[in-house]
């Protein structure tokens, strides 16, 4: 899931357990990613959306306040806005303006690129708006090394500029990497003085993160690591409950819902309009529709694919683990990207059964997302990383003989 | 703090969506959600403003469920969710 769940509870006997409901799904979803064009003026290594240049089949403005009433009627009380770089839009701030006006409460990521000390005063002048800054370093050199240089620097300004407008507990988003769980205590340090809240998410392999997870993503001790650092630390940061297949470390359970949520709670809109069930799935098979054929309700409601969601899950290979109560088979994106079933082990298992799965998954067939918007450059930021001769090869019908080369 | 003979309303600034389970509860002011696990729960709060207190509000419940209802009042108002009349 990628949205945080800040929730209480009121609790009767006999009710099942919260989770246990929403396995059934809800009427509408909870926390909405939607991501409002595929422009960005970065080029991520990890990018879950791999974006880069904008799509010419993007929403138009009408189009968006369009969902957005339905939204409203659907009491959907706030989305979570990302892309891209939203905020290249250059109707975004009337967007979101008109967003509010209607009752759902705007989230937007962003790299901070146009968080001046203007829009930092409108966005503390306004209710029921939240900034979310993306930072994947607690130094320049990690950070940029990820996300291109001079990124750390534009993050690190935007944060500046939206504490001296007064903006209190805006979020500050670090996807964990090998780089940098080492530095959870700094990003925790960076977070406080700006008196903001620091989220922690989980490295997926979607979008250009299926090129770099094997250099990325935590390793067996490093996941030890998060899970120490979230048991101690939990209650001060958010996860979007993303590290739910760690709870098989231990008998105490990370706080959070520990559920996948896609098509049940979460889903997302991408900038052309399609819906799919998990904002990190943007792949045919978890396309459940596209918001201009009968609008976003029709698709919540009557997709094929979000109703099979909704239906109780086998355990599959996972069912005879003792931890499977605890993990819940983990995240499908991160199964369905590494090439494994969806109804086996998590590719990050901690029990070992992910990697003993991925021995046996032939690379070259492993899917890839329906939509690619990447820069030329992006392939470059990867290489920045310093490890391109483990790049994963090029996709199988790309035949030119400069492929990788270039 | 929690006052199970004063009298309680839903707070103007939260709204009530209904869920197959009860009601999901979203406070516009606090940004946070509560979850309204059954619907008799949703019930005795958006009758609230009918009774004088809210130990009236579920006096035709059963002992053992006055008692389980009261404490979930007692969470919504502590969330800020229902507020004191």
């Amino acid at each position: 899931m990628n949205a945080p769940l800040k929730t209480s509870t009121a609790n009767t006997s006999e009710v099942l357990p919260l989770v246990e409901q929403f396995k059934y799904g809800l009427d509408s979803p909870i926390c909405l990613t939607w991501e409002w064009t595929y422009a960005c003026n970065l080029s991520c290594a990890h990018c879950l959306s791999a974006s880069g240049r904008r799509d010419p089949d993007e929403l138009s403005t009408d189009e968006i306040k369009a969902v957005i009433d339905e939204l409203e009627r659907m009491q959907v009380f706030y989305v979570n806005v990302g892309g891209g770089e939203p905020t290249v839009r250059p109707d975004f701030w009337e967007l979101v303006a008109y967003a509010v006006e209607h009752n759902v409460g705007i989230k937007f990521s962003t790299n901070g690129y146009r968080i001046d000390e203007e829009h930092a005063r409108w966005l503390a002048a306004t209710d029921y708006v939240d900034v979310q800054i993306s930072l994947d370093g607690a130094t320049p050199e990690v950070n940029d090394a990820v996300r291109g240089p001079g990124s750390y620097d534009t993050a690190m300004a935007a944060m500046a500029n939206l504490y001296a407008a007064g903006m209190r507990g805006f979020k500050i988003s670090v996807v964990m990497t090998s780089q940098n769980i080492d530095q959870l205590d700094e990003f925790k340090r960076i977070a406080d003085g700006f008196e903001a809240q620091l989220r922690i998410t989980r490295l997926r392999p979607s979008g250009r993160g299926a090129d770099v997870w094997d250099e990325l993503h935590p390793s067996a001790e490093q996941q030890w690591t998060i899970y120490r650092w979230l048991l101690d630390h939990g209650d001060e940061v958010l996860t979007g409950d993303s590290f739910f297949h760690l709870n098989a470390l231990g008998s105490e359970p990370l706080p959070g819902l520990n559920l996948c949520g896609a098509g049940r709670v979460v889903c997302l809109i991408d900038p052309v309009g399609d819906v799919y069930a998990c904002p990190f799935a943007i792949h045919d098979a978890f396309h459940g529709g596209n918001v201009r054929e009968a609008g976003f309700g029709a698709v919540w409601w009557d997709s094929e694919l979000f109703n099979e969601l909704r239906q109780p899950q086998t355990g599959g290979a996972c069912l005879s683990c003792s931890a499977y109560d605890a993990c819940q088979g983990g995240c499908m994106a991160a199964k369905f990207f590494t090439g494994l079933p969806l109804d086996g082990p998590d590719p990050e298992c901690v029990k070992g059964h992910g990697e003993a799965a991925l021995a046996e998954v032939d690379a070259e067939r492993t899917p890839r997302p329906a939509q690619d918007h990447s820069k030329p450059s992006a392939k470059q930021q990867q290489v920045l990383l310093g490890l391109p001769a483990l790049r994963r090869p090029d996709r199988a019908c790309d035949e030119s003989p400069l492929a990788g080369m270039t | 703090m929690f006052d199970p003979d004063g009298p309680y309303r839903l707070s103007p600034n939260v709204s009530l969506r209904p869920e197959r389970f009860g009601a999901l509860a979203y406070h516009f002011g606090t940004r946070k959600l509560s979850f309204m696990k059954t619907p008799q729960l949703v019930e005795i709060v958006r009758e609230l403003t009918r009774h004088p207190s809210a130990r009236s509000a579920v006096s035709h419940l059963s002992g053992a469920e006055q008692t389980s209802y009261l404490k979930a009042l007692a969470s919504l108002a502590h969330a800020g969710m229902i507020v004191p009349a």
